[in-house]
């Protein structure tokens, strides 16, 4: 089988969108736990120095570069399979069916495209103007701790954050047992543990990521 | 359990052949008694189309014991009924009260279109058979069927994969149309058994490429066909089905 075969196959490309998935994930536990350093109630100053860390070497920026094709790949992918597989059935029900699946396993397309609409947000309120500010190499950073007081000031701002967080969340209930399944595992002690760890994933991470701007907002931290 | 007779109106979808639009139409049927079996009380809808001088409704079936696959039909939004596990011959009309309205559809696919009214064409499924769903024996006497040994639990879960009746129930429950529960079904009980080895790995290529040929969605892991399967076939088989791919795919020669 051509490596052009696996990749226009509909369970290729599934692999894909499992792979990218799961690096994803990734990407979403260092991000996490990095933005967590706000809580350290220290006036930014330990956030700042992880997020200099990021910013300013050469080996984060290359890892970054990687995030982003992963994420088109991802995006490009998951948009296209929705799409295609939306053409599969011309003429539909009168009447629905919906046992044995969750509507947010229903909703992986609707759900990516509103995180896609806050990433576009999200990315042009803090990764433009900070690569900006270094001319798009490793020159000197933001505030960016400050930034973040700034943006989470704004009501509406803060509203759609949380919302794009449950976005996440919901994407990733399903997403995180998926991806697993798309690339094969199918013990039964390891799917047991996969959905529970897929639910408390996506919890942690939900909350995790829509305290921050709550906790500006409402100044539990200063 | 108490038997009854009830009156019902069955509103059905008439599709004339595989071209023309189809539509929704309401019949009333009388005295329909509990104990009938689903396609039974088609049957006396039929008896009744016939004098009345109207085409009959056509639909699929054959064994009516619940093992061939034949018969289909998508009843008040679920393949083969409400009933768990079952199909529907084996649906019978204690499942519905007097007075109901039931509307029956066709598979909905673009890979299963409409010959008639009830009846889709699933030769998209015989293909996918042919592309990889066999064995090479040897000609010759049988050989001992003990002198291969096989472990139980493989066995068995081989066995639960070879019940799939090929009914297409699955693809009419998924919002992807997807193939991928009866296709893992068919990977899976060949997969599990040394019987299946020589083609392992062709199996699997070429009957996902002529699943894709067909015309069936891509799986999105959401479970709708497991639930609606009437042998019950495990979602984890579609996982084993990608396991078995994604072997394949990296240790094939080309
Ligand atoms: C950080 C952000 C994201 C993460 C962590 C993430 C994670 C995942 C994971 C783990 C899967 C499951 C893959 C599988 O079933 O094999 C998935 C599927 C999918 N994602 Fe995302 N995703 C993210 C962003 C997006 C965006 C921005 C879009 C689209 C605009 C998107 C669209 C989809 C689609 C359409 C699927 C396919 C559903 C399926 O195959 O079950 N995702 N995602
Ligand atoms: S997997 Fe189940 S629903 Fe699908 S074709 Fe086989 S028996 Fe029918
Ligand atoms: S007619 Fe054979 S399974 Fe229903």
């Amino acid at each position: 089988m051509t490596w052009k075969q696996v990749f226009t196959s509909s369970v290729g490309k599934k692999l894909v969108m499992a792979f990218t998935g799961i690096f994803l994930i990734l990407f979403l536990i260092v991000h996490a736990g990095l933005n967590a350093c706000i809580w350290a109630n220290d006036g930014g100053e330990m956030f700042n120095k992880g997020a200099h860390f990021m910013g300013a070497n050469v080996v984060p920026r290359i890892l970054e570069i990687g995030l982003f094709v992963g994420l088109i790949l991802h995006i490009v992918q998951g948009l296209m399979l929705e799409l295609d597989n939306r053409k599969k059935r011309s003429v539909g029900y009168a009447v629905a069916y919906s046992d044995g699946s969750k509507w947010y396993s229903r909703s992986m397309g609707i759900l990516g495209t509103l995180i896609l609409l806050f990433l576009v947000l999200h990315l042009s309120d803090f990764w433009f103007p900070n690569r900006a500010h270094q001319n798009f190499v490793l020159g000197e950073e933001i505030d960016l701790y400050a930034k973040m007081k700034e943006t989470f000031s704004v009501l509406w701002v803060v509203i759609v954050y949380v919302l794009g967080c449950l976005s996440l969340g919901y994407h990733l209930a399903h997403g995180f047992q998926s991806a697993f399944r798309t690339v094969g595992v199918h013990n039964r002690k390891y799917n047991l543990m996969l959905v529970s760890l897929g639910l408390g994933f996506s919890i942690v991470v939900t909350l995790a990521f829509a305290m921050m701007p709550l906790s500006f907002y409402f100044g539990w931290i200063n | 359990m108490e038997h009854y007779n009830m009156n019902l109106t069955v509103k059905v979808w008439r599709q004339k052949n595989s071209r023309e639009k189809g539509g929704f139409q309401s019949y009333p049927v009388k005295d329909i008694s509990s104990e009938m079996s689903f396609l039974e009380m088609i049957d006396v809808l039929n008896e009744q189309l016939i004098r009345d001088g109207e085409d009959p409704i056509a639909f699929d079936h054959d064994c009516r014991e619940g093992i061939c696959g034949m018969c289909s039909m998508y009843i008040n939004g679920k393949p083969h009924g409400a009933w768990k596990a079952n199909t529907t011959c084996q649906l019978h009309m204690r499942a519905f009260k007097d007075g109901e309205t039931i509307t029956v559809e066709p598979w909905r696919a673009g890979a299963f279109p409409v010959i008639k009214d009830l009846m889709v064409d699933r030769s998209a499924f015989d293909r996918i058979i042919q592309a990889g769903g066999y064995i090479s024996v040897n000609t010759g006497n049988a050989v001992d069927g003990n002198s291969l040994p096989i472990n139980k639990d493989k066995a068995d879960a081989s066995f639960a994969a070879a019940m799939c009746i090929g009914c297409g129930a699955c693809v009419a429950a998924c919002k992807n149309s997807s193939a991928m529960l009866f296709l893992s079904a068919k990977v899976s009980h060949l997969a599990l058994l040394p019987q299946g080895e020589p083609e392992r790995k062709s199996r699997v290529i070429n009957m996902v490429a002529q699943m894709d040929k067909e015309g069936f969605g891509a799986c999105t892991n959401t479970g709708a066909c497991e639930a609606t399967c009437p042998k019950e076939i495990s979602i984890s088989n579609i996982a084993r089905l990608n396991q078995e791919y994604l072997v394949a795919s990296l240790t094939s020669d080309k």
